[in-house]
């Protein structure tokens, strides 16, 4: 089941946090809490990132990965979770959009 | 997220448990719900129990206003089959398709051959040998089809012990009253014995082996999406 395949691989990526985090790097995890339209990745999907903005994992299959990072390396240093939300009709929607026309929103948190 | 919570819910997953990690958006707070340990107290038992079945995550506004994002992790489900006959021949490539990792079983090398079972785990042993390798639990299912007892019986006996979400049985009624009575003397009670499919496979007025395998697979898949329901309701 792709669906099921797909859960999988994030919870490698849950693995990855919890390595990282255990040899002592800041970590966040950025998941998609919410998909309108055509999102690329689904809700549940995880991006991992340390403090020096090194990441595994997707939020998106690579359309606002960079945004995300430089995002969670804000919340690192802040320690408070932040939602973000991007979509074409974002201002930002030539840096940062998708191109598929869907909208997402991604919860990112420390991993204390 | 604490590291604590992290690691517990990677070790469930490495069990292979089904849980849900339950975020508070608005406040930060993350908290894990492990199904095995059960969560009949909590208020969000029903939201829960549906997402455990669904396996879908995503996000529930509390009248208050207050978001709260659920994880859902369930292992990814698996099929056992004790048989390599024509039926597992047809539904062994189905299987695969609808994402379940599948392990045919058959002592007889005659039947669990490779060529009649390209790219499916095959394991030509008794399932006393086999099955400790393969593991039952919840997500897993085990159909067996070889209509014989000295293979069958001893795999649906370990299936409803390890509590396997679907647990199928081939053959008519009267030659599967004949196992009910085998089951029981090897102590298996009633409530367990009512769980075996069988005769196996919605009724679909079923024919070929393919499409028996058609009626089989369908009820594995509807017996993993509505798992712990009828159990839940029995208890209520």
């Amino acid at each position: 089941m792709t669906a099921q395949t797909v859960a999988g691989a994030d919870l490698d990526v849950l693995a990855t946090a919890e390595a990282w985090r255990k040899a002592g790097r800041d970590v966040a995890i950025a998941t998609v809490v919410e998909t309108w339209g055509s999102a690329p990745r689904p809700v549940g999907s995880h991006l991992v990132v340390d403090g020096e903005g090194n990441f595994e994992g997707s939020v998106s299959g690579g359309c606002v990965e960079g945004a995300v990072v430089g995002e969670a390396i804000d919340v690192i240093a802040a320690g408070k979770a932040k939602m973000l939300e991007f979509g074409v009709a974002d201002e930002t929607a030539w840096r940062v959009g998708l191109s598929c026309g869907g909208r997402i929103r991604v919860y990112v948190e420390k991993l204390a | 997220m604490d590291l604590a919570i992290l690691q517990k819910l990677n070790q469930a997953r490495r069990e292979r448990f089904a849980v849900i990690l339950v975020t508070d958006t608005a406040s930060g707070a993350v908290r894990l719900v492990v199904e095995k340990d059960g969560y009949d107290g909590d208020p969000l038992r029903e939201e829960l129990a549906a997402r455990f079945r669904s396996g879908a995550s995503g996000s529930v506004v509390t009248p208050s206003g207050e978001s709260t994002f659920f994880t859902v992790q369930l292992p990814p489900p698996r099929l056992v089959i004790i048989g390599a006959v024509h039926i597992s021949q047809a539904l062994a490539p189905m299987a695969k398709i609808a994402g379940f990792d599948m392990t045919i079983i058959d002592p007889r090398t005659a039947f669990a051959t490779p060529e009649r079972f390209p790219d499916v785990p095959l394991l030509a042993e008794w399932p006393d040998v086999a099955l400790p390798k393969v593991g039952l639990d919840a997500f897993t299912g085990l159909a067996v089809v070889t209509h014989d007892p000295k293979i069958d019986d001893y795999a649906l006996a370990e299936s409803l012990r390890a509590n396997c979400f679907y647990v199928g049985a081939l053959g008519s009624r009267k030659t599967h009253g004949k196992r009910l009575e085998r089951l029981r003397a090897l102590g298996i009670d009633d409530t367990q014995l009512a769980r075996i499919h069988a005769p196996i496979g919605l009724p679909i007025q079923a024919q070929s082996p393919a499409e028996i395998a058609v009626a089989v697979l369908a009820e594995v898949i509807v017996s993993l999406r509505s798992r712990g329901r009828q159990a839940r309701e029995a208890a209520a």
